[in-house]
């Protein structure tokens, strides 16, 4: 089982050819006095599917473009297929497949024209034709990149990362602004690249395409990994299950602590509404409903949950995931 | 390959074989495209081809400015190839940069395995296949105006490639270096005015001795002087214009390579 929490990595290097497929070590990036990533560790295993949770500003994006070579560190070491991402970017840029957060496309070109001319800079792409047809990119027909909607620029964006059959790919909120069908053809897509070998890095501030994805989730905020580990070790953190309720706002939570058991726990999470944590069973849930109704509360969209990436988010930062 | 990957699900499709297609190939590619999107663009259209078409047609058939002495087309024609350069060059290169620049496809194309020399190469090559067909279609139009052409063509052709790598060197320091708007603006501010003080249609006869000292300086003034004097005068090399060109295309492409910013 390896570490949830960062700083405590082995110390003895890998064989060579059987390095991770990114190394981070200690990245630092400033903007003038901002500093967007601030000492920030991340190792990606070959052929697995790391997602980089955080939310806006947290330094995903930083972090994602200094590993393509966009950007040099203020400090640290990047590592990405054992090579230097800006001195080795000759030799690193055929391997690896990048998406970008938007744009990259000229604005007058068709879809399956820039897909064709991306595969032509590659000496084994794949089937262009498959791939339009896996990503419904046909509904495009001869319309100008400008003038496509948001959703069919971010398919080709994902189809043009992926064209020249990458070791590595890094994908930059892959499924922002999608549709929710147009969000699962992405899933499965990225899924199967994954199980052909493919390494796969993306960065989300959805919680749920963390979980559903990846092996491996590297949560970051304020330009730091707070947490890195698999959905489940990082889920298994927190309590097992939550219970959540809505009622009127600053109930006496002192009082149900009292007719709680010993371990449990509950907070006002917004105005009105509840999360009790601990062992949550069918005698808890009575005892909260029956505490409710000596109070003369409905407990409103009573609900019970199991322990979420957000709630390991929340409980790590004190934030909402998606302020 | 394998062409049921819609079907199944383990077919290994994207199993990984990464690698860059041959340089050539690469170049290729690129300067095809550009070129493509180039010709798709109606406003890129207007500024190379109907401007200057236009501008060519209307002065030699119709006695607006004053051409000197002699057919007006023998003097026009000179100044409109300098115009086609100037256009695709400089203009054209700029605003399409720049606006490559505001969308990432420069960031995008800077991950691909196209080095970044080799997207500069395809973009020259791309300007002189440009070049190249708005020259055969204004020569084909001057014919037949009644053009008389004299000269060494070896002059024309080292003018002509002088006066693109002087123009690029300035449209692309102006596209790194700018936002997209602005050097849309000023692209097409200072094609303007070099089109009326650059001696395209008007000669630079008529301006003051002390504007025509610095206007005599200008990359637009040195080609089509130089190619005025070559193909209506016949005069030999044009040595101190391809001296000022020279000059231009060195400062430009020196600085465009020192400030040009890909993002």
């Amino acid at each position: 089982m390896r570490s949830v929490f960062p700083g405590d990595s082995p110390a003895v290097p890998p064989p060579p050819g059987r390095e991770p497929a990114v190394e981070v070590r200690g990245l630092v990036k400033r903007y003038g006095a901002k500093t967007a990533v601030d000492g920030l560790d991340l190792s990606v295993a070959r052929g697995s599917l790391t997602a980089v949770l955080g939310p806006n500003g947290a330094g995903k994006t930083t972090t994602v473009e200094t590993c393509e070579g966009y950007r040099r560190p203020d400090a640290g070491s990047v590592r990405v297929l054992g090579l230097d991402p800006v001195a080795d970017a000759a030799a690193l840029r055929p391997r690896i497949g990048v998406m970008l957060q938007s744009g990259g496309v000229y604005a007058g070109a068709r879809a399956d024209e820039m897909l064709r001319h991306t595969a032509s800079l590659h000496a084994h792409p794949l089937d262009v034709g498959m791939l339009i047809e896996r990503l419904g990119l046909e509904s495009c027909g001869r319309t100008a990149y400008r003038r496509l909607s948001g959703g069919q620029q971010q398919r080709l964006s994902l189809a043009m990362a992926v064209v020249g059959r990458p070791e590595l790919v890094f994908l930059d909120e892959p499924t922002a602004g999608l549709d929710p069908q147009a969000r699962h053809a992405t899933w499965d897509l990225v899924r199967e690249l994954r199980q052909d070998g493919v390494t796969v890095v993306l960065t989300t501030h959805y919680m749920d395409e963390a979980e559903t994805l990846a092996d491996d989730v590297a949560i970051i905020d304020s330009g730091k990994v707070i947490a890195q580990g698999s959905p489940e070790e990082l889920c298994r953190g927190g309590a097992e299950n939550t219970l959540r309720f809505s009622g009127r706002p600053a109930l006496d939570l002192a009082s149900l602590l009292k007719a709680l058991p010993a371990d449990s726990a509950a907070v006002e999470l917004t105005p009105g509404t509840y999360r009790v944590s601990g062992k949550i069973d069918p005698q808890l849930l009575a005892t909260v409903t029956i505490w409710c109704a000596q109070h003369g509360v409905m407990p409103d969209r009573i609900a019970v949950e199991r322990h979420t990436l957000e709630d390991v988010f929340l409980e790590l930062t004190g934030k909402e995931l998606r302020a | 390959m394998s062409a049921d990957a819609g079907t199944s699900t383990n077919t290994g499709t994207f199993t990984p074989k990464p690698g860059a297609a041959p340089l050539g190939r690469m170049i290729r590619a690129q300067a095809a495209l550009e070129t493509r999107m180039l010709l798709r663009n109606g406003e890129q259209l207007l500024l190379t081809v109907v401007i200057p078409t236009l501008l060519l047609v209307l002065f030699s058939s119709v006695d607006i400015v004053d051409t000197g002495e002699g057919k007006a087309v023998d003097f026009l024609a000179p100044g409109i190839l300098a115009l086609a350069v100037l256009s695709t060059a400089f203009t054209g290169q700029a605003i399409a940069t720049g606006f490559e620049r505001r969308y990432g496809v420069l960031k995008r194309l800077g991950a691909s395995p196209l080095p970044r020399w080799g997207l500069m190469t395809a973009k020259t090559c791309s300007v002189l296949v440009t070049e190249v067909l708005q020259i055969a279609l204004l020569t084909v139009i001057a014919f037949a105006l009644g053009w008389s052409p004299h000269g060494n063509p070896f002059a024309v052709v080292l003018l002509l490639v002088l006066g693109t790598a002087a123009f690029s060197g300035l449209g692309l320091l102006m596209a790194g270096t700018l936002k997209a708007e602005a050097t849309l603006a000023a692209a097409n501010l200072v094609f303007l005015l070099l089109l009326v003080g650059g001696g395209v249609i008007v000669s630079l006869d008529k301006f003051p001795a002390a504007a025509r000292s610095v206007l005599d300086l200008l990359p637009i003034s040195a080609l089509s002087g130089g190619l005025r004097d070559v193909l209506q005068h016949g005069a030999g090399m044009p040595w101190a214009d391809l001296g000022v060109l020279a000059a231009w295309a060195v400062l430009g492409l020196g600085a465009a390579a020192r400030f040009f910013r890909w993002e």
